[in-house]
């Protein structure tokens, strides 16, 4: 576990989930998943469209509950929404009505611009505080989002494939930038994205979920920042790409020596 | 070779900065007659509609019972409004409009937001009102008669039920589309009921009901035409009504001039709400 450029003492919380299932009426998402996330943590969840990582933010957020097992931060069963969690979604989610500044202040008690106006300043946008969103590009927008988010100091950050509709220079800026604030301030950050890049450059682990359950819990220790150009990050990422797609890892495959045709996993039984 | 394109770029090109043969000297002249033509050209078709009007009462082609020159009825509204009895009617009128705006609109914005927001007067209510909403209002003239009498309480009842249901369905439908993803973000940024409402609802349903509030201050000034024609004492329709007794058709277009005048103002109030309410919308923002 790389301890370099962690601020002292951890802030983030530490989650644990247990047998965690979902189903939505009949059709099962999540299967008895199981993940533990020490505090301070950046763990990244990957897999297919329709794998359940999405399912499982929002279990942990609170935003829906789970059927069955259950998520508990440093102990506390979670039920609800919880004033130390915060989401990023997918779309920034702006109040169109509300300018800028006033969004990031959402939730604040009034007379919070100053803390405000610092957040925003972090994330690079502190002229724009008087716009409203609609002015904005989709890369500031996000950008305000994660200001909104971050102002209220929260132990464990949710971000539900936050760039996934940026263009990849303004990804790459992002990723520095969720890095640098996650850096700064030690909270737990799960980030749910389908691009195992973003995963290798950002996180301490990554996991795969498939099936609902997870299938690959894999540790990232380089150090960082993360340089796309080191041959290790290219490997990690390939090997973790590999698994997403099931394709027969370069290591030997396991074959069983009597049967001469493709491995198992590659037939169908129609019976 | 780059040297020529340059060329050919920036030397604007030959006859079109002069004007189109107005003989006038100069870039700028024939500039600005242009722009002044082109925002004079909408009122071409009006004013030389009212011209040919004006010209064809004077010549006598239009007996003054069936269209007076406009000349005369701008001599009768002056008359009126010296006398002070223009201002007393519209003031009357404006008064009923208002007072029905205030109550049937006021109704369907409030139960536009009960039901939109809690489900159980949404199953409660709608259906019946939606059923309702089907009777036209103009329909009920004789039984609103036969209940409350020629009075003002007629008058206000019919504009009040005709302003009420565009009021409610767009107040309803408003709130119903409220985006539930700014809903759920609203939520988990951990504001209140309350909160919710005002910051996160209200404002999303908002372009709704100003929507509502147009189509209702519409509707509102043509059921006003139509009460006032049962039997008032007072009001624009009482002055044309009048007038008409007396053929005075000069007061009668002074009349419906004041209803159109009138209409426009109050859609052009609304527009003004609108551009202030709506001003974080792009479709209102100029570039």
């Amino acid at each position: 576990m790389t301890l370099e450029n962690k601020p002292a003492g951890p802030r983030g919380v530490r989650l644990e989930a247990r047998r965690l299932s979902k189903h939505y009426g009949p059709r099962p998402v999540l299967r008895q998943a199981d993940l533990q996330i020490a505090p301070g943590e950046f763990v990244a969840i990957v897999g297919r469209s329709g794998c359940g990582k999405s399912t499982l933010l929002r279990l942990v957020a609170g935003l829906e509950a789970a059927t069955q097992g259950s998520v508990r931060l440093d102990g506390q069963d979670v039920i609800g929404l919880r004033g130390d969690t915060r989401v990023m979604f997918q779309d920034a989610r702006l109040l169109p009505w509300r300018r800028v500044i006033d969004n990031v202040a959402l939730g604040l008690p009034a007379g919070s611009h100053a803390a405000a106006q610092d957040v925003l300043a972090q994330v690079g946008l502190a002229e724009r505080q008087g716009d409203w969103p609609a002015r904005l590009s989709g890369g500031q927008r996000q950008r305000v989002s994660l200001a909104r988010a971050l102002v209220h100091n929260p132990r464990l950050l949710l971000l539900d494939e936050p760039l996934g509709a940026l263009d990849a220079l303004t990804r790459i800026e992002m990723h520095q930038l969720i890095e640098g604030l996650w850096q700064r301030n030690g909270f737990t950050a799960l980030l749910v994205t389908h691009d195992v890049q973003e995963a290798v450059a950002l996180a301490d682990r990554v996991v795969l979920i498939e099936d609902g359950r997870i299938a690959l819990d894999e540790r990232i220790d380089l150090p960082r920042p993360r340089q796309r150009s080191d041959p290790r990050f290219g490997l990690l990422e390939k090997r973790i790409l590999d698994r997403v797609l099931q394709h027969p890892a370069d290591e030997a495959p396991e074959r069983a020596p009597h049967w001469p045709g493709p491995p198992a996993h590659g037939l169908r039984w129609a019976v | 070779m780059t040297q020529a394109i340059r060329e050919l770029q920036t030397t604007p090109l030959p006859g079109v900065a002069d004007g189109p043969g107005l003989g006038l000297p100069g870039l700028q002249g024939g500039a600005l007659l242009r722009g002044l033509g082109r925002r004079a050209l909408p009122w071409l078709v009006p004013v030389g509609l009212v011209a040919l009007w004006q010209v064809a009462a004077s010549l006598g082609w239009l007996s003054t019972r069936v269209l007076p020159a406009p000349s005369e009825v701008l001599k009768a509204a002056w008359a009126l409004a010296v006398s002070g009895e223009l201002w007393t009617h519209v003031k009357v009128s404006a008064w009923r409009a208002l007072s029905g705006l205030a109550i049937g609109g006021g109704l369907g914005l409030g139960l536009g937001l009960l039901t939109g927001s809690v489900k159980f007067f949404e199953t409660l209510l709608d259906s019946t009102l939606q059923m309702v909403r089907n009777i036209p209002a103009l329909a009920l003239i004789p039984l609103v008669i036969l209940w409350f009498g020629i009075d003002e309480t007629a008058k206000l009842f019919l504009i009040a039920v005709s302003v009420f249901f565009p009021m409610y369905l767009n107040t309803f439908h408003g709130i119903k589309s409220v985006d539930p993803g700014l809903v759920e973000m609203g939520r988990s940024y951990g504001l209140t009921r309350w909160q919710l409402y005002r910051e996160v609802i209200l404002p999303g349903a908002m372009s709704s009901i100003l929507v509502g509030l147009r189509f209702s201050l519409g509707l509102m000034w043509v059921i006003l035409i139509v009460a006032e024609t049962i039997s008032a004492q007072a009001g624009i329709g009482y002055l044309t009504m009048n007038a008409r007794e007396f053929l005075q058709t000069d007061v009668v277009l002074v009349g419906i001039l004041l209803y159109a005048l009138l209409g426009k103002l109050a859609d052009v109030l609304a527009r003004a709400l609108e551009r202030y309410w709506l001003r974080w919308h792009p479709g209102y923002q100029g570039a």
